[in-house]
């Protein structure tokens, strides 16, 4: 079932930080979820969040990236979820947020996409 | 195959109200991932077995167990855990009518763990918009519609993304539209969400739509439990009536009939 670990990770790229996520994000670790995202945004630099390797988020992971999302548009900076997951999607269509959210294919596209 | 140990197994439970036995030597269990509805008619005992699973009811005999814990045997400890992974949508929707629609949707989360409060109101109103009642946060229970209390009962009962979420006539008093709506919501919450469902209803088209697995409750007894062709394809008279809605034909014994009128203690 679950062939990820629990991780959360950043690296700063060229006009970017991107947040990896894996594994099941849930209740047990999503504050430090939360907080990695939150960091990420200090940077002032567009923010995207990986979620590629997720195979299930709860409502509290969600509530984390919403934060972020929300923290990212008051500074102006851009927020992107990237190569987002069939779980991960699933829980965004169910509260409607995949029509909130700027969704990327790839790492790249979030700096280039209109 | 699905080897997974049952979320929910009921052994042999008895249940009494009196002299009346309400449920007969029960046996039901229910798999991870699964919908599964309990169906039947009036004092069928649907709503004391609802009861039981719930744990708001100790068995006479028999017993029932939620996540391996058996529930009248478990310790405070391990009920707390049992609670924290169950969500429960009651019929009437059970909101403290004191606190506001958002105050109710968010009490597990305040009660039950240590979120922040910005993760607290975020999760609270997600679940609200999930049941169509966004930005209902500030209204009172007493300035909702029926329906509009029915789902946010519901949207407290998955605010903690339970694993099992049981839900007591989902269907009742609503709209057909609003209760085609909580049908695919059902579905959508075991798709996205990974819950197990129990859903105790009368209500056929609902139940037809929304189950993997029904049993049938009738008189105190398991009539069958079974998909729903092979529920509709069943040849057992009594299940034939209730998806016909065919009255039930009452049996007079005279000799009972007449010491439940005369004796001091029927």
């Amino acid at each position: 079932m679950n062939a990820n670990a629990n991780d959360v990770a950043s690296e700063i790229r060229d006009g970017y930080v991107l947040v990896r996520l894996s594994g099941e994000v849930d209740l047990s670790w999503s504050q430090a979820v939360r907080l990695a995202v939150l960091d990420a945004l200090d940077h002032d630099t567009a923010v995207g969040v990986d979620l590629s390797e997720v195979s299930y988020i709860d409502s509290s992971g969600i509530a984390a990236l919403v934060e972020g999302f929300q923290r990212a548009r008051t500074r102006g900076s851009r927020f992107a979820l990237v190569a987002v997951s069939d779980a991960v999607r699933a829980v965004l269509e169910l509260a409607r947020l995949d029509r909130v959210f700027l969704l990327v294919a790839t790492p790249e596209a979030i700096v280039t996409v209109a | 195959m699905n080897i997974a140990a049952p979320l929910i197994e009921v052994e042999n439970l008895e249940a009494w109200y009196g002299r009346r036995r309400v449920l007969h030597g029960i046996d039901f269990s229910v798999q991870p991932g699964e919908i599964r509805v309990i169906m039947g008619g009036s004092g069928s005992g649907k709503s004391t077995l609802f009861r039981h699973l719930l744990g708001l009811q100790r068995p006479v005999s028999g017993s029932v167990k939620l996540f391996g814990i058996d529930l009248a045997n478990a310790s405070e400890r391990e009920l707390l855990g049992v609670r924290k992974r169950i969500g429960v949508s009651f019929q009437g929707g059970a909101l403290l009518t004191s606190l506001t629609v958002g105050e109710n949707v968010a009490l597990p989360l305040r009660e039950h763990t240590t979120l922040d409060e910005s993760t607290i109101r975020i999760m609270s109103r997600l679940k609200l918009e999930v049941v169509n009642l966004g930005g209902f946060q500030d209204l009172m229970p007493s300035q909702l519609s029926g329906g509009m209390v029915k789902r946010a009962a519901l949207a407290r009962a998955i605010v903690m993304d339970p694993r099992l979420l049981f839900f007591d006539e989902p269907s009742a008093g609503l709209d057909p539209v609003v209760s085609a709506e909580l049908d695919e919501l059902i579905l959508r919450l075991r798709d996205a969400l990974r819950m197990t469902i129990v859903v105790v209803t009368h209500e056929l088209e609902s139940a037809f739509k929304i189950a993997d697995t029904i049993t049938v409750l009738d008189q105190g007894e398991i009539l069958m439990t079974g998909s729903v062709a092979a529920v509709r394809a069943s040849d057992n008279q009594r299940i034939q009536d209730l998806l016909n809605r065919r009255p039930r034909e009452v049996l007079v014994d005279a000799d009972a009939y007449l010491k439940r009128l005369t004796e001091e203690e029927a």
